[in-house]
């Protein structure tokens, strides 16, 4: 063999056993897990309270978008809660696919009209989002949300995958979580539940429909119901809290099906307190907040009053 | 016009309708706009199935195994009738697969094993072309007794469910980790460059949330192979196997345009045979072969000397060394015989087998609507439409759960997704009737018509937290659709760990309500193995796989 190849063979070799051993002593026991929790603090869209103003407004009428603008401003008016350039996004309940007469998802035209008087108030943007259980297109669609909330001018959010973001929540059951990202990039946010009828907690009215926010798989949180719900109202505390019952589902929810499961109360209520608005709610399934475990325990760990009554309700015609 | 002219009108043909074809199975999907006050059906803005409907291969099986020609299935006439006169032109103009064929295999190898005089023997006329004719004559033995195997082998089903099940879901895996390694990298441009690809397909061909189908390493494979097939001989798929090329073939028997070889003219360069797909002998000297002609024109345009013309009413008369083209299939009687009994025998075994009738799977959920176990299997191409138009993912193509005989036909698997209880989309898009199109009402029943079912829910006590564990849930309950719901809960006492008595809602089916639609399995929060679960029993499409003596009329 000639010393040249004898030295090109050999250093061949040597440099293929060098980078072998070497890429195997780097990777050797590496940390490889990336997921981590990228936001921890509270999302506070609270705005200052008022001692003059009523914490908890209710008004009656067939029309729900008089009964909005009634509510509203016995609470304060839009502009209290929205300032100009403020990004805002509004909640409703979209959870089922179900037609607006059958009371699963809040009424659309409640949803269009607080888009519109967002924007009326000068906020930069207002999305309409919710994390569907039903698959999102068929529920936003056969509500009417989409066509509401577009028609208003608002961004209807369909939630995909890459619109999570993994969320600290910092409850007792509730710890990292994926988040809508939506929800915490926004200014302020605009709860509308609609009042149903639930096997476990006995209700969903405002705190509950905060889950719409979360992704995964929430369904595990029923072990914990009342406590996980009362961690997501701990963390996500709402500018104002807008109870859509126009009709209320009595039985056979959260889903319904049949307009013989729902009542038709013609009523919306505006909350700046989501512990009296959930308890001010039940009273139309026939129970009262006590009775409710997560709007008693949320009662309990300060986030509201249950005894509304006495907090500030004003009931306007 | 001149005969480049018109080789550029068959490559534009092709390139339209491959697009025209694609995009149908883009579209079939769930993008409709509908207003929630008025219908309340949600219908598909296209005829997604128009491309499929064309296949006289289709129309064919399902007519011998069902004995009827479904709706839009009449279309195929308008490929089948001008093959009589015209020859196999859809194989070399229309059909999306022959010309995807027909593009992998004008890349020539490197190695030169394609290149020159071994590409020209390759498109002579070879004895393995046969192969297709028995295939097909399988495929209509196996029809003849109530069974559609020419799914399988079918380009346009074939095509619509390689590309909807697996290749479109794959793609949007890779873009997708592709994005996320490109973010990762903390490399700005690199991450904007997986974003800007990702979104770019979001645009274009993605669906709206990923699809993850059941079993689609083996049907990818098929697939890739048919397309890999191109690297040994020229549209191999097409000239020696596809069933639909062979029917083609056999209709053109009586053809009246083909191709008149002028023997004086001809200096024997053999460029026709080089540009040739079909391997039909288009060279003077050769006995050129009608049934494999795809009619693509390109030994005409390649002709330097003018000698190959096709034309209506051709001169082709025997010489010493010009033999006449052969307008008749070269294939022997006796072979065609064994093939039909192949396909009559074969069925025989997969129904006297224990999967097809005294051992089905519990699993096989048929998409609502569908037609009877016996039916279904006459009459599903297998294309794959009403999988990939499901908006729950909820439809999968089976590998044997339905034994052999029902590979890829669609099955629902709630874990993955449920029936959307308003959805009919599976019967609007089905090309030939095995999932029947159903109203609004019979999907969810009215007070006259009872809601369709496709199986009965089952607990699993061993598993479910109220049963097994003394933890609160109701999840199932919470998801149930009916009204009044199918699941239903009672309040009772179990005693925990520390001896400790709880009060837990317990859920309990009924089924005289349960419509078998999965939701509940799907949301079922022991999620590996679902403590509720739907098996097919108590399916409205059966007569005989019942549990209650008789259901409930309707939910009242």
């Amino acid at each position: 063999m000639e010393r040249r190849d004898f030295l090109k063979k050999t250093g061949s070799a040597v440099t293929l056993a060098v980078v072998t051993g070497t890429t195997g002593l780097v990777f050797h026991n590496r940390e490889t897990t990336r997921r981590s929790a990228s936001l921890t603090k509270t999302v506070d869209f609270e705005v200052p309270p008022d001692p003059s103003l009523p914490i908890l407004t209710s008004a009656s009428n067939t029309d729900p978008v008089a009964a909005l603008s009634a509510a509203l401003d016995a609470i304060g008016g839009i502009r209290r809660f929205i300032h100009a350039g403020e990004a805002v996004v509004v909640k409703p309940n979209v959870g089922w696919d179900r037609t607006p007469a059958q009371g699963a998802n809040t009424h659309p035209a409640l949803v269009s009209e607080m888009v519109r008087l967002c924007l009326a108030a000068g906020a930069s943007r207002v999305m309409v989002a919710d994390v569907s259980c039903n698959d999102p297109r068929r529920s936003f669609l056969r509500s009417g949300i989409r066509e509401a909330g577009e028609a208003a001018g608002a961004t209807v959010m369909l939630p995909s995958e890459e619109d999570f973001a993994e969320v600290d929540l910092g409850g007792v059951v509730l710890k990292t979580w994926p988040v809508l990202r939506h929800f915490i990039e926004a200014d302020r946010l605009i709860n509308m539940p609609v009042v149903k009828q639930h096997s476990l907690t006995r209700c969903t009215v405002g705190m509950k429909n905060l889950y719409g926010i979360l992704g995964g798989r929430r369904n595990r949180l029923h072990q914990e119901i009342d406590q996980s719900i009362v961690d997501l109202a701990a963390f996500v505390r709402p500018t104002l809290t807008v109870v859509d019952a126009t009709r209320v589902m009595v039985r056979g929810g959260p889903q319904g099906g049949s307009l013989d499961d729902v009542r038709i109360e013609n009523t919306v209520m505006c909350a700046t307190d989501q512990v009296a608005a959930d308890s001010r709610s039940v009273e139309f399934l026939g129970l009262s907040g006590r009775q409710v475990g997560h709007i008693a325990l949320a009662a309990q760990s300060g986030l509201g009053s249950l005894d509304y009554l006495n907090a500030g309700f004003k009931e306007v015609v | 016009m001149t005969i480049q002219t018109v080789r550029n009108l068959r490559r534009t043909s092709q390139v339209v309708f491959f697009l025209i074809f694609f995009w149908l199975i883009l579209k079939t999907t769930f993008e409709v706009d509908f207003s929630p006050t008025g219908a309340s059906e949600i219908r598909l803005p296209y005829p997604v199935s128009i491309a499929l409907e064309l296949d006289p291969l289709a129309a064919l099986m399902t007519l011998l195994a069902s004995g009827t020609l479904y709706k839009g299935l009449l279309w195929s006439l308008v490929i089948l009738i001008p093959t009589v006169f015209l020859g196999r032109f859809f194989c070399g103009w229309v059909c999306p697969l022959g010309s995807l064929n027909h593009w992998l295999s004008a890349f020539r190898s490197e190695r030169g094993s394609r290149r020159g005089k071994r590409l020209l023997e390759s498109n002579r006329y070879k004895p393995y072309q046969r192969i297709k004719y028995y295939v097909l004559f399988f495929c209509l033995g196996a029809a003849l007794l109530g069974s559609l195997q020419a799914g399988l082998l079918d380009p346009l089903p074939l095509l619509a469910r390689s590309i909807g099940t697996a290749v479109l879901p794959a793609i949007h895996t890779g873009a997708v980790a592709f994005a996320s390694w490109a973010n990762g990298t903390g490399i700005g441009p690199l991450g904007a460059a997986g974003d800007l690809l990702y979104t770019a397909l979001a645009v274009t061909v993605l669906p709206f949330r990923q699809a993850h189908f059941h079993g689609v390493v083996l049907l990818g494979a098929v697939f890739l192979t048919i397309l890999m097939l191109n690297r040994l001989y020229t549209r191999l798929w097409c000239r020696g196997i596809c069933p639909l090329g062979a029917m083609l073939g056999i209709f053109s028997r009586f053809a009246i345009f083909g191709l008149q070889k002028d023997e004086v003219a001809c200096n024997s360069c053999n460029r026709c045979l080089i540009a040739c797909q079909g391997a039909d002998n288009p060279d003077v000297g050769s006995r050129w072969r009608q049934p494999e002609c795809h009619v693509c024109l390109n030994c005409q345009a390649a002709c330097p000397e003018g000698a190959l013309k096709f034309k209506f009413f051709p001169d082709q008369e025997d010489t010493e060394t010009n033999p006449a083209g052969a307008p008749k299939v070269d294939v022997s009687r006796r072979k065609v015989l064994a093939s039909l009994a192949s396909g009559l025998g074969a069925v025989l075994l997969f129904r006297s087998g224990d999967a097809h009738a005294v051992n089905r799977s519990a699993k096989m959920v048929r998409p609502p609507g569908s037609l009877p176990e016996d039916d279904f299997l006459g009459r599903c191409i297998r294309c794959g439409q009403c999988m990939r138009v499901c908006p729950n993912n909820a439809l999968h193509p089976t590998q044997l759960e339905s034994g052999l005989e029902g590979l890829w036909t669609p099955y629902l698997i709630a874990k993955i997704g449920y029936c959307e209880p308003t959805c009919t989309l599976c019967g609007q898009v089905c090309p030939t009737g095995a999932i029947g199109e159903l109203t609004f009402a019979q999907k969810v029943g009215d007070q006259d018509t009872p809601p369709n079912r496709i199986g009965t829910a089952f607990l699993d006590r061993g598993r479910c937290l109220p049963w097994a564990m003394a933890t609160p849930c109701i999840v199932c309950e919470e998801w149930c659709p009916t009204s009044p719901k199918a699941i239903y809960l009672r309040e009772e006492t179990a005693v925990d760990r520390s001896g400790d008595e709880v009060e837990v809602k317990r859920p309990h089916v009924d089924p005289a309500l349960c419509t078998g639609c999965g939701a509940c399995e799907y949301a079922c929060p022991v999620w590996d193995r679902k403590a509720i679960y739907i098996t097919s029993v108590g399916e409205s499409r059966s007569e005989t796989n019942q549990i209650l003596l008789e259901r409930q009329a309707s939910s009242s």
